[in-house]
């Protein structure tokens, strides 16, 4: 088992460089020169534009340019941003709280997806599983921003059970109503996995010999059929994991969140190669690590499922 | 260049001449590479190309300097409010980099202890106990926040989280007024919006040019588009300038072609038609991360249904890329182009913009007379004169429209209900020493 978790991190390597050098060049092929972006409506003089592009190796051919960075990397020094931060810095201030945020929304997401899943199932066809159903179509349909908003408004605004925005400084708690909102918005399709799986599970050999052994409802539910149905939603669950540490972008805006969506999304604008590619590597390797760790949840899902290096 | 005894900088040293040569000196020296050197270029001595030193900084005594000029330059003595002209306290020139994270200055505020400042969380300033200038704070310090979008600042604005926010989201314009009453803050600034047709473009140079400009500039019904688009928070334009700055006019010689004229339009383009006959479509660049899609697609259906020619919007992905074709010059439309002043005078608006080779001239005009005009008010040293020579020069701009001037932006922006007194200067800046937080 250890072995195979060493094969697997060791495969995350080659990943983590091609994954670079292709951001890499696809942020240096963008059009545009960046430097002369940072002065707005005016015009800077050439000799300093030249200057200022030395400085930051723009001048350079796009290997050497890649070298110098990956050569950074290494003296774990992931570059300085235009405004003249070190980018490992911004690195530390943005990521925790993206990271805060998006367990918060998966716990909740989890836990909506198992109940909600979980009773439909056992109420197929009922009237619970047909509204479910319903709410849960609702929210797949309704865009992120619309939810944000709503619950902006009308529940920090209006009624003031929240702050309606974060801001810095936060911790767990203050996270509350965009966690609230990027859950409601990913159970949904995390919720009809399961209880699809559940569905399936309930009509499977083992639990027909569990209550026929004169197990009751109360063990065989949890104990046998939620773990066996239960792996469709966790991979799906994983996929949502990641996504929320890139791209919860809009939400951080809305909610004002300190976090890598909105970093990110000015870095791109601005053609700011040293903290797109730091940003990438980071999520590369978180993504790398939430597949790992999903792929080992079902070992102990599923005790059919060994990993055995042959 | 006379200064005030006895004033201080926050850390205890006294401010003097030295303090303005040697931050200067800083600002303009080409290695430090630092993107406000523009400012001094007009200061003898000064190069871009390589380190020299301000030769024209001579210090008279520890509260005199003159400055020599490489240039006549009448409103130099305006230029001086911005903040590149500040003094620097000795310490920061011992490791500059660590200053900047801490700056020290000599105004009415001060930062609330190292660390104040917050990378893109915040700025925690304090009253500055000893200061002893025109601008006392009338409150006791401000907390200035950062915020990744408009639209969740003014949502903390409605919650009462904020005190005074200084840019309401376009999505909030239809509702920002109703939502603060007479806390909704919508005045002048001094931000001008054109968009530039350079004169290598096929069919606008030379006297077919001049009609087609006109024609463009009669077609377009700015009062609509700012009513419409921008809900009021946009002034339609009557010349280059701004409201607010000190000589401005809305009775130029000439501003009618400002003003939409659907017949006139019709006719300078059918007379321009005659000259050679236009094809293709007349497009105006923009950059599609700038929220700029609406005015734009509203200007060019404005043109399109006057003239009854084709016409659209170009969009380009980032603002980077626009300005990079723009300076290259290999774009081939015309493009959105504006202007905020660095300092409250005509002539910021006017020469770097449209004197020959000057270095925002995107659009490469070139005018004797008025480049004449302009050399001639920038040598007054009487403002009034200077300013009238301004205007005079401004109707040679009519005529020829480099670029079309659109509107003037304003500042806006709200506060809650926890303070009073709150008023924005003329660069859309709020007065923050003015503004009073109401007791508990």
């Amino acid at each position: 088992m250890a072995v195979y978790i060493l094969k697997r991190i060791l495969q995350a390597i080659p990943v983590f460089f091609g994954a670079t050098l292709l951001i890499y060049f696809m942020v240096f092929a963008m059009p545009g020169d960046p430097i002369a972006g940072l002065f707005g409506d005016k015009q800077p003089n050439p000799a300093l534009l030249e200057r200022l592009r030395a400085e930051y190796h723009l001048d350079e051919p796009f290997l050497v340019q890649y070298g110098y960075y990956i050569a950074g990397i290494f003296r774990l020094d992931f570059g300085t941003s235009f405004s003249g931060q070190p980018v490992a810095d911004v690195l530390a201030r943005t990521f925790p709280v993206t990271l805060r945020l998006a367990v918060m929304a998966v716990g909740i997401a989890f836990v909506l997806a198992i109940i909600i899943g979980l009773f439909s199932a056992l109420n197929k066809g009922g009237a619970f599983d047909n509204s479910m159903l319903v709410l849960a179509l609702i929210f797949i349909a309704v865009p992120i921003f619309v939810l944000s908003f709503l619950a902006q408004y009308f529940l920090a605004i209006k009624l003031g059970w929240f702050r309606p925005t974060v801001g810095a400084n936060n911790d767990w708690g203050d996270l509350w109503l965009p966690a609230w909102v990027l859950g409601f918005s990913v159970y949904a399709t995390s919720m009809r996995l399961t209880r699809a799986s559940t569905i399936e599970t309930l009509g499977q050999d083992w639990v027909r010999t569990a209550y026929s052994k004169g197990l009751s409802r109360r063990r065989v539910i949890p104990v046998h059929v939620l773990r066996n149905s239960l792996i469709p939603m966790v991979t799906d669950l994983g996929t949502v994991f990641g996504v929320l540490m890139v791209g919860a972008t809009v939400t951080e805006g809305i909610f004002n969140v300190p976090g890598v969506g909105n970093t990110l999304y000015q870095a791109i604008i601005r053609g700011e190669n040293p903290t797109v590619v730091s940003f990438v590597t980071v999520f590369v390797v978180v993504y790398v690590l939430i597949n790992l760790v999903v792929d080992l949840i079902y070992g102990l899902l599923d005790p059919r499922i060994r990993y055995v290096t042959t | 260049m006379k200064l005030r005894k006895g004033l201080k900088f926050t850390n205890g040293e006294e401010v003097t001449a030295d303090n303005f040569i040697k931050a200067w000196n800083y600002g303009a020296l080409a290695s430090n590479e630092q993107l406000s050197s523009y400012f001094f270029e007009d200061i003898e001595g000064f190069s871009y190309e390589e380190d020299s030193e301000l030769t024209g900084l001579k210090q008279v005594d520890d509260h005199t300097f003159t400055i020599k000029l490489n240039k006549p330059a009448s409103d130099f003595a305006q230029r001086l409010g911005y903040s590149a002209y500040y003094p620097l306290p000795d310490v920061a020139f011992e490791d500059m980099k660590a200053f900047g994270e801490n700056p020290i200055g000599n105004g009415p505020y001060m930062l609330d202890g190292e660390g104040a400042w917050q990378h893109d969380v915040g700025i925690n300033l304090v009253k500055n106990p000893d200061y002893d200038g025109p601008t006392e704070a009338a409150n006791g310090g401000l907390n200035i926040v950062f915020y990744a979008s408009q639209d969740s600042a003014y949502a903390d604005l409605l919650g009462d989280q904020l005190d005074v926010l200084d840019a309401i989201p376009d999505s909030a314009f239809g509702n920002y007024e109703s939502d603060l009453g007479d806390r909704a803050v919508n005045q002048p600034a001094a931000i001008f919006q054109s968009f530039t047709i350079p004169e290598r473009l096929a069919h606008f140079s030379g006297e077919e040019g001049n009609l087609r400009r006109q024609a463009i500039s009669m077609a377009i019904n700015r009062k609509e588009i700012t009513d419409v688009i921008f809900q009021g928070t946009r002034t339609p334009a009557s010349d280059f300038t701004s409201p607010v700055i000190d000589g401005w006019t809305d009775e130029l010689e000439g501003s009618e072609v400002l003003e939409y004229n659907e017949e006139k339009a019709k006719e300078l383009w059918a007379e321009a038609d005659k000259i050679s006959p236009w094809s293709g479509t007349f497009q105006i660049a923009y950059n599609a991360d700038g929220g700029h899609q609406a005015w734009v697609d509203a200007t060019t259906n404005s043109i399109k249904n006057t003239l009854g020619i084709d016409a659209s919007g170009a969009p380009y992905p980032t603002f980077a890329e626009l300005r990079g074709k723009v300076t290259d010059r290999t774009i081939e439309t015309a493009f959105r182009t504006g202007w905020q002043a660095d300092y409250p005078g005509l002539y910021n608006f006017l020469g770097p913009l449209y004197a020959t080779n000057a270095g925002s001239n995107d659009g490469d005009y070139s005018s004797p007379e008025f480049d004449k005009l302009l050399a001639e008010g920038v040598s007054e040293t009487d403002p009034e004169k200077a300013n009238e020579l301004y205007q005079q020069a401004q109707e040679v701009l009519l005529k020829d429209l480099p670029v079309v001037p659109l509107w003037y932006s304003n500042v806006v922006g709200g506060y809650g209900e926890k303070v009073d007194n709150v008023k924005f200067g003329w660069n859309s800046v709020p007065l923050f020493a003015e503004i009073e937080k109401k007791s508990e």
